[in-house]
């Protein structure tokens, strides 16, 4: 169970997430602590907020890596450090073999064309006193691109490629709604065509209608210019249809790591587990046979994590299944992120696969009549 | 203390509802035109149920959720309609008689706990002060009863919570205080608008369980506002489709997820990402956008986008805005605002929308 898993006679498996050498990003420990400040005169650092600690992974070019997790498990913040809108405090990034980590603002500027960022809300990530033919066209002035035939014109014609209507040039946001304002960001985030763009929650702010629409925009946009995407999103079910491969964090950390289809058909770690299974289902046959796992309590602070594994605290494992001596090591022993399973990596020291749990019929596993935890009168939670 | 509530002697027959919504319509003048918040809702909802209104912004489901509370007394809006509760006539009814309802017999709880709680006064104060208002008692029992309702909704030591501010509450353990202050007087109607959407999902999970078993408990009426359809198919038992103000289907849960019969239902199912099914190349979204409640579509309000308008004869759906009416397919309550024949909308779900999803 300690030992990462090495398949056989595949010698050049990564056996950490950063291992991926080819990979376009590659994030090995990367560390983001705010630091607290008290004091009036002089300001000593009593504590810091450890936002992000310790994350390592790998991009593929063209792929989407979705990086999922709730509130405070440090995934916009990942995101950010990624773009380097934030200095990390420690650890590397290598962007196309360069480790852009250390590099100063100027430094990264050209590096800009290259890395760019979708943002959550689209009333406030978008001036309000410019024009959409402004806000777009911004990044071809920043760094001084050519363009053929001005930028007026290639402005119009990434406003048609996001669905815009083009001779909306001179109108200003609040003349829009909110997911063609998702649009517009869209559109000068592509401008430059970038190589890798961080979508920080793109459609949590739109509603369910019009959510689809974005989606379907940021995958044809994809296919047609060899994008990567970092996705970022609480909501599991948009990142099973985009990503590729997902990350799950929690309070920093990077819990699992998994091609998609591994992840919701077999997830390994409690954590994952109880994700999956709190997210529900638009079916209520479904809903009333389904096992649910509550979380107990609340998470806790990351000016202060626990020690040894961060979720040791709220594991349904630690609590209810584990011996006296496996749950030492869960409270002195931080987990690595290893190969548990080929592609698959777990920051645990009790991984174990279940494959019921959040789409128990169509992976093929028989459904749950036999555990009939409260069927369609209870509530089906198993409170661990 | 209170005024007594006026009990009409003339209501309709409500049956065993304990709340009647009657044509409700809620106009709001602006200086850009007349906005139809509300045009013409009609629903019944009984004790120990759970009703969901799904709709998206603009839908008009918080605008109805308001006005059954009241709140929009004294603004501009005009509402004309009927809203019964438990005898009591809504829309007619004075302010002093709304406040001496409100909190006792019908509470509600918001989606954003932290702004909807004051936050210079402590939490138990605010919830104490609740049952001061529609109990004549001591401070002392209010805050003994307080200690017991937040002790029920899972809030660790509540005695000494009592004493702490809305800030010094998380997300999650927020939501559960604004749940102790709306059910504290053991009111027989929760309104709870969106109660979720701003908590992350295993925490949404703990509070939807707590609002089932208090349901269960105090045998309440819960209306549940949500454009969530997971969160639908996991508590409620009825719903009502809300767009462009108006109700577009309403049923069993059942009736919605296994035999819907309106375009814009059909839309909402085919175009979300499901994690319980088979992973589709590519999602079927809704086209265009939701509609202007200024400028209404004539016709049918969901035209502009239905991709099944050649299914009805001539441009009745361009000109004449479809009733809600009973259908045969599904339970007692089902009733759809289409004018697509009924045979015709069951066949085009069973043969053309649901393999698809």
């Amino acid at each position: 169970m300690s030992t990462a898993f090495r398949p056989d006679g595949a010698a050049d498996t990564p056996l950490t997430p950063a291992d991926d050498t080819d990979a376009l990003l590659r994030v090995n420990n990367l560390t983001k602590h705010f630091p607290i400040k008290q004091g009036i005169l002089i300001q000593r650092q009593i504590g810091a907020v450890k936002a992000v600690d310790g994350v390592s992974f790998a991009v593929r070019a063209g792929e989407t890596l979705g990086l999922v997790g709730e509130s405070g498990c440090g995934k916009s913040t990942t995101g950010r450090v990624v773009t380097k809108l934030l200095d990390p405090t420690a650890g590397e990034i290598y962007f196309d073999g360069q480790d852009i980590a250390k590099l100063k603002r100027s430094q990264m500027r050209s590096l800009r064309t290259d890395i760019q960022m979708i943002f959550q809300d689209p009333y406030s990530s978008l001036n309000p006193r410019h024009t959409i033919g402004t806000i777009v066209g911004a990044p071809f002035r920043i760094q001084k691109t050519k363009t053929d035939k001005g930028v007026k014109a290639e402005v119009q014609s990434l406003m048609e490629r996001v669905g815009l209507n083009p001779e909306h040039y001179n109108r200003y946001p609040h003349e829009f709604s909110g997911g063609q304002r998702q649009r517009i960001g869209i559109a000068r985030a592509i401008a430059l065509r970038p190589k890798l763009i961080v979508c920080d929650e793109p459609v949590s702010a739109l509603d369910v209608s019009i959510q689809a629409q974005v989606v379907n925009l940021l995958e044809d946009l994809q296919n047609e210019f060899g994008l990567t995407y970092i996705f970022v999103a609480h909501d599991l079910s948009v990142v099973r249809h985009i990503a590729d491969r997902v990350a799950v964090m929690y309070l920093g950390k990077v819990m699992e790591l998994a091609p998609r289809d591994t992840l919701y058909s077999t997830p390994m770690h409690p954590y994952t587990h109880s994700l999956m299974s709190a997210v529900p289902v638009p079916d209520p046959k479904k809903e009333g046979r389904r096992e649910r796992i509550l979380l107990i309590g609340d998470l806790p602070s990351p000016i202060n994590p626990p020690p040894g594994c961060v979720f040791h605290t709220r594991c349904p494992k630690y609590r209810a299944v584990l011996s006296e001596t496996d749950r030492e090591r869960c409270r002195t022993e931080i987990p690595l992120l290893e190969a548990k399973a080929p592609e698959q990596f777990v920051a645990c020291h009790f991984p174990e696969a279940r494959a019921d749990i959040a789409s128990g019929e169509d992976a093929g596993i028989a459904g749950n009549e036999s555990s009939d935890v409260g069927s369609e009168s209870g509530t089906g939670a198993t409170a661990l | 203390m209170t005024a007594q509530p006026l009990v009409r002697l003339d209501k309709p027959d409500v049956g065993d509802a304990f709340l009647s919504v009657r044509d409700l319509r809620v106009h709001f003048p602006t200086a850009d035109g007349l906005v139809k918040g509300v045009d013409g809702l009609s629903f019944d909802v009984r004790r120990g149920e759970i009703m969901g209104i799904v709709g998206e912004s603009g839908s008009g489901k918080s605008v109805t959720s308001q006005a059954i509370l009241g709140l929009h007394k004294g603004s501009q809006a005009r509402i004309t309609g009927e809203i019964w509760l438990d005898g009591h006539e809504l829309v007619g009814a004075s302010e002093e008689q709304m406040r001496s309802l409100r909190g006792d017999k019908m509470a509600m709880i918001f989606q954003d706990p932290l702004s909807s709680m004051h936050p210079f006064y402590r939490v138990g104060a605010q919830i104490a002060e609740a049952y001061l208002v529609h109990n004549k008692v001591s401070k002392a029992v209010a805050k003994k009863r307080t200690i017991e309702m937040l002790d029920r909704v899972g809030i660790p030591n509540p005695d000494k919570r009592f004493s702490d501010y809305p800030h010094q509450f998380s997300g999650g353990m927020r939501q559960r205080a604004m749940i102790a202050m709306a059910l504290v007087c053991d009111p027989k109607l929760l309104i709870a608008d969106e109660p979720t959407t701003a908590l992350d999902v295993t925490v949404q999970a703990q509070i939807l369980d707590l609002m089932k078993d208090l349901q269960r408990e105090f045998n309440s009426a819960i209306i549940l506002i949500t454009h969530d359809l997971g969160v639908v198919a996991e508590t409620c038992d009825h719903v009502v489709v809300m767009y462009g103000g108006q109700c577009v289907e309403t049923g069993s849960v059942n009736d919605l997820f296994y035999e819907p019969e309106m375009p814009y239902a059909w839309g909402l199912l085919t175009s979300m990402p499901r994690m319980d099914r088979t992973r589709q190349e590519r999602l079927q979204p809704i086209p265009g956008q939701p509609p202007s409640l200024i400028r209404v579509p004539k016709g049918c309000v969901f035209n502009p986008r239905c991709g099944f308008t050649e299914h009805v004869p001539g441009r009745l759906c361009y000109t004449d805005r479809p009733d809600l009416l009973p259908t045969s397919g599904g339970s007692a309550g089902h009733a759809v605002r289409c004018h697509i024949e009924p045979d015709e909308r069951r066949r085009l779900w069973t043969g053309d929308i649901q393999p698809t999803l």
